[in-house]
Order: C-alpha cells, then sequence, then structure tokens
C-alpha cells in the first residue's frame, strides 16, 4: 500500500502523554478530512492503546511509548502504538471483552475499544520484549464544496 | 475542578467536566467516592451533559462506583451523555447497571 505520509512520535510512559498523543495523531488524520465521529474513535482508540503502555507495559517504571501514523491510500489510517515493557503472556485472552489483570477499576475493556472503533486491530507481543499494537481504519470520502 | 457535587436530599449529582482519561479518572473517582461516603445517598447520578472525551478508564469509573452503591442498595443513574460517550456506555452495556437518561 502507498503511504502517502507518515509521522513518528516518542514520548515518555507519563500519563499526561495520554491527551497529548492522542490530540497528535487526531490531528494528523484531520488531513484525510474525517467526520468529527471518525475523530472521536481514532482518539478513543489512541488513547486506549497508550493507556494499556503506561497502566500495563511501564506498570511502575517510565519508559518509550513508540507511535507511528501512517496516511496510505485509499484514504486510510494506520497507526502503531509501541512498547518495550513487559509483554503479553496470552494475547487472545488479554483481548477477550472484560479481561484485565489490573482489577478495581479497569473495566477490561481497552481492546474491545479500538476493535470496535477501529477496522482492523492487530497486537504482536513478548514477554519481556514488549508490545505492539497496529489498527487501520478507512475514512469516508465526503463530499467537498469547494474541492 | 473536574467534578462538582451537589447534594439534595438523598441524591448525589456529580457533574463531570472535560476528558475522563487514566490520567484524570483518580481525581474524579476520589472525590464522588468522598462524597458517598459523607452523604450516604440512595441515588447517585452522574451527569456527563460537559465531558467532551471518555475512554474506558471512564467505563472503570462508572462500573467501580456502581459497585460502591451496591453494598448500600443505592442506585446509579446517568444523565447528559452525547452520541460519542453514549457509544462507549454501549459498548460497556453500562445500561444492565444504570439507568441512562439523555441530555
Ligand atoms: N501494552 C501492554 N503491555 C502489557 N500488557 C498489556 C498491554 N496492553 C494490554 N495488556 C494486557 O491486556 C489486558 C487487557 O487490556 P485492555 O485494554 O483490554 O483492558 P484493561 O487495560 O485491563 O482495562 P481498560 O482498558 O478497560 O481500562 C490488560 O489487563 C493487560 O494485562
Ligand atoms: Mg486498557
Amino acid at each position: 500500500m502507498q503511504v502517502n505520509n507518515k509521522f513518528t512520535m516518542t514520548v515518555l510512559s507519563r500519563s499526561a502523554n495520554e491527551s497529548f498523543a492522542r490530540a497528535c495523531v487526531s490531528a494528523f488524520a484531520a488531513q484525510l478530512d474525517p467526520t468529527l465521529d471518525e475523530i472521536s474513535d481514532i482518539k478513543t482508540a489512541v488513547s486506549e492503546a497508550v493507556t494499556n503502555c503506561i497502566v500495563h507495559a511501564y506498570k511502575n517504571k517510565i519508559g518509550n511509548i513508540y507511535i507511528t501514523a501512517e496516511l496510505l491510500e485509499p484514504n486510510i489510517i494506520r497507526i502503531k502504538i509501541r512498547d518495550r515493557g513487559c509483554g503479553i503472556e496470552n494475547i487472545e485472552k488479554a483481548m477477550e471483552p472484560l479481561f484485565t489483570t489490573a482489577g478495581g477499576e479497569r473495566a477490561g475493556l481497552g481492546f474491545a475499544v479500538m476493535q470496535s472503533f477501529m477496522d482492523a486491530v492487530s497486537v504482536k507481543s513478548a514477554p519481556q520484549k514488549g508490545t505492539t499494537v497496529t489498527m487501520s481504519k478507512k475514512i469516508s470520502r465526503r463530499f467537498k464544496l469547494n474541492a | 475542578m473536574s467534578v462538582e457535587i451537589n447534594v439534595t436530599g438523598e441524591v448525589v449529582t456529580a457533574y463531570l467536566s472535560g476528558e475522563i482519561d487514566h490520567h484524570n479518572a483518580k481525581e474524579m473517582r476520589e472525590s464522588i467516592d468522598n462524597a458517598i461516603e459523607l452523604n450516604m445517598p440512595t441515588l447517585l447520578v452522574l451527569d456527563f451533559k460537559n465531558v467532551s472525551f471518555m475512554d474506558s478508564s471512564g467505563i472503570g469509573l462508572v462500573m467501580g462506583r456502581y459497585r460502591n452503591l451496591a453494598k448500600s442498595g443505592a442506585e446509579l443513574h446517568i444523565t447528559g451523555a452525547e452520541a460519542g460517550i453514549g457509544k462507549m456506555l454501549k459498548l460497556a452495556g453500562i445500561e444492565k447497571l444504570a439507568k441512562l437518561e439523555g441530555r
């Protein structure tokens, strides 16, 4: 697939970067002229993946979160969010709705949200090495009055 | 402040505002739980009218408060959720735990 544009950023796993990261990716996605609903879906999915790096991957420590977003033909955004944290033992289990290893205040719905708000989500992970979440979404082409 | 609390008789209403994510949820959670402990309401209303963004951390917040209230048999209502927030609440099946009212 042809890559028309791309940006990469690295942030520390500080919770203040949750809103920063989703704002950056959604500002980049604006180049595809998404609807407000599409922007909101992308923001939410990014927030889920970045929060997982902070809460799970780098639990009790601070590490780098690597974020890449690409704009592909035809009008698709592909987002990669990678950490070098603790990794996931059983990815299938982790992706089940309501499954959480955090207990208490977490719902276990992050992956379910990513899957329902994006068109495709894939997860690669190795224990003690880290996790990469790749998600993509096709943005509807809207009729432009002033094209 | 991201939460404003109003107490009327046995009803505690928490007006949430801004973005609910993992970064902000802790403070919101604490002020709601304080109000529950202090006032022992029979009904907690969570008002989302001024919430512009919410991820699954917000769902965790709602579910956690539901569990707290269930101990004393109190009810939970949710009001004012706009489309995006409503989508999250629906995905989580919150309508099984709380009465949802439009804005
Ligand atoms: N980047 C990651 N590194 C290590 N473990 C992860 C990562 N992302 C997810 N997990 C594991 O997968 C589980 C499920 O993740 P998911 O986002 O669906 O739920 P959650 O984060 O536990 O709760 P919620 O997202 O609803 O707050 C987590 O509890 C955690 O064990
Ligand atoms: Mg999560």
